[in-house]
């Protein structure tokens, strides 16, 4: 028999928002899927692209990006530079013919737990229906 | 304010009459420009400042050993203007340089030329590039792509210099008959006062560079599809990036790749044995040297919307990767997304340096 299919999402979390929202989610009880593996970053803009090429190359099967709403990183401006930057990733993603849909930026507020499971979720399914990341089979990348 | 002067003799004769006119008037310090190092047909760039050594000039010819943006960086800043003889991608490459605070506009005589384009190393160091150089001129006397110059420079149709304080034209001239330089701006006409030369009226776009354009157009189209062929998903990507050896050749000759601490330079991807030996177990093999694949998906998204086409990267590519035609059509998609284009103005900020409040609403929002 096939083993079913559990995604792994790399999920980096900027520690003001999103992070927090998750905590909020998990005192609150809130069901999320465990397929969520969040790292957390001070803010969304610590995310180095390459870190999340890293992920995707390495066989995790999406990679979520949490930040602040815009107008409120904690830094001011970080999270509008995630959103160019993450559009830059998938514009070379697409250009290169990867899959862009298993990276998502989502904002995400300390106070958002319920937004934070519902993501979760979302993003878990739309993985499981596109099936493992094919990096994973790749031995020499 | 562009006005053109022209000078009885060729082109390369009346332009390097025009930098000793510089020189020996005392108005810059120096000149820029690609020089014959030997006999062998072998060539550099140098910086001149005695006279006599103009001697060895070879300011137009189509050979780019390096990308002069980068060495320009290194001396953006002396006491006197230096005149500098680049191409229209190096300039572009420079503009991006000056973006990043690498260099300055301020003491340099940009000349450039609307360009044919450069050969390949290997024709270039044949030992005998002249050969090749009387079907070149024909071609660009007749707005016509040369078959024999680089694969990036026949898709390239930034040509005509942006930015440039002269402008030698090239494209649609007789060029061992004439030389005709626009003046663009008026720190080059101060310094040109006084050279002997014939003010004509007439334009430095001509139906030759029109022809040229949509040639180099039409060749840009064939090359970018042809790139999509080559690297296309995951497998594309594998097969085209695991020749890589890993060198980084690509990125050391880049003009835009000028950071010191390249996250590829650094210890980020030095592994510890038990992270290689997890994945040997993980997935029953490793290959080496590690992330090739990473490197270029990563130097795409870290650089590939200032990327001028120069076609450096390809050149010096062991393994013989297209690097520059990668770079160039996934730099324009990227650019695209900002309505950047590299090296066409100096206020264009880089897109990863700034941001709107309003706008890519489509990310982020769910
Ligand atoms: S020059 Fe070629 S082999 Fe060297 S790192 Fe670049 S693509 Fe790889
Ligand atoms: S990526 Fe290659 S073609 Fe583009 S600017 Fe750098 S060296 Fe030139
Ligand atoms: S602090 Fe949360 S995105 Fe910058």
């Amino acid at each position: 028999m096939k083993e079913p299919f559990h995604p792994k999402i790399v999920s980096f979390l900027c520690k003001w928002c999103t992070y927090s929202g998750a905590d909020l989610a998990g005192t609150s009880r809130m069901q999320y899927p465990p397929s969520i593996l969040p790292i957390r970053v001070m803010c969304s803009s610590r995310v180095n692209p390459v870190f999340v090429i890293k992920s995707y190359l390495s066989g995790s099967d999406g990679v979520l990006i949490g930040g602040c709403h815009p107008g409120d990183c904690h830094y001011q401006s970080g999270n509008y530079h995630t959103r160019r930057r993450i559009a830059i990733l998938k514009k070379v993603f697409d250009s290169i013919g990867l899959e862009t849909e298993r990276v998502r930026l989502s904002w995400i507020s300390a106070s958002e737990g319920s937004k934070f499971a519902r993501i979760s979720e979302e993003f878990t399914g739309k993985i499981e229906s596109m099936g493992e990341n094919p990096t994973k089979k790749k031995v020499f990348l | 304010m562009d006005y053109l002067l022209r000078v009885e003799k060729s082109a390369e004769h009346g332009l390097i009459d025009f930098l000793k006119f510089l020189l020996e008037n005392d108005r810059i310090g120096g000149v820029f420009t690609l020089r014959k190092t030997g006999a062998d047909g072998a060539f550099d760039y140098g910086l001149i400042h005695d006279t006599a050594l103009l001697e060895d000039a070879i300011p137009l010819h189509p050979f780019m050993p390096v990308n002069a943006a980068q060495d320009l960086s290194h001396f953006a800043s002396m006491k006197k203007p230096i005149a500098v003889v680049i191409r229209p991608c190096e300039l572009r490459a420079f503009i991006e340089l000056v973006k990043r605070s690498q260099g300055s506009m301020d003491h340099f005589l940009m000349i450039s030329y609307t360009c044919g384009g450069v050969f390949p190393f290997d024709v270039a160091v044949s030992g005998e590039p002249e050969k090749e150089l009387p079907d070149y001129w024909e071609s660009v006397a007749r707005g016509q792509i040369f078959p024999k110059t680089r694969e990036t420079c026949r898709a390239c149709e930034h040509f005509v210099p942006m930015n440039a304080d002269v402008t030698v034209s090239l494209i649609g001239e007789t060029v061992n008959e004439v030389c005709i330089f626009c003046i663009h701006t008026e720190k080059a006409m101060h310094l040109a006062e006084g050279f002997e030369s014939k003010r004509i009226e007439a334009e430095l776009e001509s139906p030759a560079i029109e022809t040229l354009r949509r040639e180099r157009q039409e060749e840009k189209k064939k090359l970018f599809e042809n790139t999509v062929i080559r690297v296309n998903g995951l497998d594309g990507m594998i097969d085209m990036f695991g020749k890589c050896i890993g060198c980084h050749g690509c990125s050391r000759v880049c003009p835009i790749c000028h950071c010191i601490l390249c996250d590829f330079e650094s210890h980020l991807f030095d592994y510890e044995p038990s992270m290689i030996e997890d994945e040997l177990y993980r997935k029953g093999g490793v290959r080496l040297p590690t992330d090739t694949v990473l490197y270029h998906i990563g130097r795409l998204n870290h650089m590939s919307f200032s990327c001028v086409g120069c076609g450096m990267c390809t050149e010096v590519c062991p393994a013989g990767i297209p690097v520059a035609a990668i770079f160039m059509r996934t730099g324009e998609e990227t650019a695209q997304l900002f309505d950047y284009l590299p090296g066409r103005d100096v206020e264009e900020e880089v897109p990863v340096t700034v941001y709107k409040e309003e706008e890519l609403s489509t990310i982020g929002e769910d």
